[in-house]
């Protein structure tokens, strides 16, 4: 892993952000529903509406638009939201945390049971462990987010009182909209898991491990596992992309204020800055994770050196 | 010298949707201490199953040790528990398989991978395994090892890579080397110069060695002793010379004459042996061997032929008697 990598990765990222800026800003003005017209509100005259539509700036040809659009991200400015009028990086930066804090509880709990899982179940293939944790993953697969959100407020907030149903507000706050977003992601990385690792134990060298008198634990933990990791880690890291960009349904159920909630509203009120905003930091983390993943795996696996 | 090794009626079947497959069925043979013997046979007769069997290293399932016993140093390895079994493996018995490119771990240094013996069996702390590695690495002929001893096994070539192989097994100077076909997955130069290493570093060390091979070759040139396979059955064994000079099993007569050897008339033809392995889940009652051979009478459908003395030391399980 050389340093010269990361940065050409890095510079990479450019024209992938500028491909990416382009298709949302192209995106949004498609989709029906003219900004001025919902900003104005619905008694609103043609000449007030045309006021606004200048004062949002959307009156310029759109290749004058984007261009001005482009220009602003280099001097770090996103634009202003249309509805509060604030600025887009702070409207993001003020519910980024909030969803940051979510995905990687959720990522968190699912890496640690998942893999924890997936590892028994297929070192104990067959097993009535391995049955029942895969029957329950199978569950976790399939629930949709927003019925099992609602399951665990109606057991744990309505009728045993032990966490609160709604807000953001303390660490009881984070447990439930955890557990719901990271169900599915955990069940993901247990199966992964658990079929990599029955893979691996299959392996000439882990005969050649257990030829040499080491002990089963050594076998797995040494030998299997860091081998079995390699496809988990990939899931992982796609997991948390995921979860950073698209925690819309559980920040719903729950009234999370993350930028999930933020997108669904923006686009609900056409307010294409904070549209475009969002998309682009998520897109950004997203990247960035990748690039973990990929540094993550040459440390995992020592064939895999980038140049 | 006293025997090391003893395997009665050893008996491996792999439970398959297909039915039982009787891989290894009932094979006996003795292993002196030193002594090098060598164990031939096509493809699927059983060579790598019954040397597996006695590392208890068998896949279970589908695998399954049905019957036997095999003695190592007056224990049955087949009675002891799986602690003691695990101070065998790797400490009075090695193993050295075919894939040299699969068998070692590719995420663990090479050094990793030989030290885990030292310090499980020797008792070695990190610093004294590291210098007994450099010196493994040394004896098996690995040059500049202080450097490649932090190196992963894809920085190696085949025959290096069979090399640690070598040295990782011989790490804890073992009483028993088995040696999967160790050299039929590299190159043909590299081959000869892999078992000069085993053969010189056993010799010194006073290892036995179980040499597993379809290489008659290869036999020829480093056994004492020779048992020739057939469908998970020994069909004839003996002191390698006597073996080669009168053969008394067909198949092992059939074996010999494919072979092609320099000091024959280049216009003698090779002798195939006709047909094709028999199918282990359905084998006939009699000879295994008899669908495919040229000498074969009444009885051999009827009744299988055990293993019966045809001189010093010499067996074979055929019904016919060869001319010597």
């Amino acid at each position: 892993m050389s340093g010269q990598y990361i940065i050409r990765r890095l510079l990479i990222m450019i024209p992938v952000l500028l491909g990416i800026s382009l298709i949302i800003f192209t995106i949004v003005r498609v989709i029906p529903g003219d900004p001025a017209v919902v900003l104005a509100g619905p008694h609103a005259t043609k000449d007030v509406v045309d006021q606004v539509r200048v004062q949002l700036g959307l009156d310029k040809h759109p290749v004058k638009q984007y261009l001005l659009f482009i220009g602003n991200i280099f001097k770090g400015d996103l634009g202003t939201s249309n509805r509060t009028g604030l600025p887009v990086t702070k409207e993001i930066m003020a519910r980024l945390p909030n969803t940051l804090i979510l995905a990687f509880a959720s990522i968190l709990v699912a890496t640690v049971l998942g893999v924890t899982t997936g590892i028994i179940a297929g070192v104990k293939q067959n097993s009535k462990f391995d049955y029942l944790s895969m029957l329950v993953a199978l569950f976790g697969l399939s629930m949709p987010v927003f019925w099992l959100g609602l399951m665990l407020m109606l057991l744990f907030s309505i009728k045993l009182g032990w966490f609160p149903s709604v807000g953001a507000e303390s660490f009881k706050h984070l447990v439930l909209p955890a557990i719901t977003l990271g169900a599915n992601s955990t069940a993901i990385i247990a199966r992964m898991t658990r079929s990599s690792m029955l893979e691996v134990i299959r392996l000439d060298y882990i005969r050649t491990a257990r030829a040499k008198g080491l002990s089963e634990k050594v076998v797995i933990s040494r030998h299997a596992l860091k081998n079995a990791l390699i496809p988990v880690v990939t899931v992982i890291g796609l997991q948390t992309g995921t979860l950073l960009g698209g925690a819309v349904l559980t920040e719903i159920v729950f009234a999370w204020p993350g930028i999930g909630r933020l997108l669904v509203e923006a686009i609900l009120s056409r307010d294409y800055p904070i549209v475009q905003g969002v998309v682009l930091v998520v897109a950004t983390m997203f990247i960035f994770v990748n690039l973990i993943v990929d540094i993550l795996y040459s440390y995992l696996d020592p064939r895999i050196r980038y140049h | 010298m006293g025997i090391l090794l003893q395997v009665r009626d050893l008996k491996t079947y792999f439970y398959t949707d297909a039915g039982v497959v009787k891989a290894v069925d009932g094979v006996s043979y003795d292993l002196k201490e030193g002594e090098t013997l060598g164990l031939v046979g096509e493809s699927g007769c059983g060579k790598s199953v019954s040397a597996l069997s006695i590392l208890r290293l068998i896949a279970n399932p589908p695998g399954k040790i049905v019957g036997g016993e095999i003695f190592f140093e007056g224990k049955d390895l087949l009675k002891i528990s799986e602690k003691e079994i695990r101070n065998i493996r790797g400490n009075h018995i090695a193993m050295i398989f075919q894939e040299p490119m699969t068998s070692l771990n590719p995420v663990l240094t090479i050094g990793l991978q030989i030290g885990e013996a030292l310090e499980l069996h020797r008792n070695m702390n990190k610093k004294e395994a590291r210098e007994e590695i450099l010196r493994l690495l040394r004896m098996v002929g690995i040059p500049d090892p202080e450097r490649r001893i932090g190196d992963y096994p894809h920085q190696f070539s085949g025959g290096m890579r069979q090399r640690v192989m070598i040295a990782m097994a011989l790490s804890c100077n073992p009483k028993l080397l088995i040696a999967d076909e160790p050299t039929t997955a590299v190159d043909v130069t590299i081959q000869a110069q892999l078992l000069e290493v085993v053969k010189e570093l056993t010799s010194r060390l006073g290892t036995a060695v179980m040499l597993i091979t379809h290489n008659l070759g290869v036999v020829a040139r480093h056994v004492n002793r020779m048992a020739v396979m057939y469908a998970g059955r020994i069909v004839e064994q003996g002191p390698a010379a006597e073996v080669y000079a009168h053969p008394q099993h067909p198949y092992t007569i059939g074996l010999l004459a494919s072979v092609p050897r320099l000091d024959k008339p280049r216009k003698e033809r090779l002798v195939p042996i006709d047909g094709q392995p028999p199918n282990l889940i359905l084998l006939p009652p009699g000879c295994s061997f008899m669908p495919r051979c040229s000498y074969r009478m009444e009885i051999c459908s009827k009744e299988r032929p055990e293993l019966r003395p045809v001189g010093d030391g010499h067996f074979t399980a055929c019904w016919a008697n060869m001319e010597r």
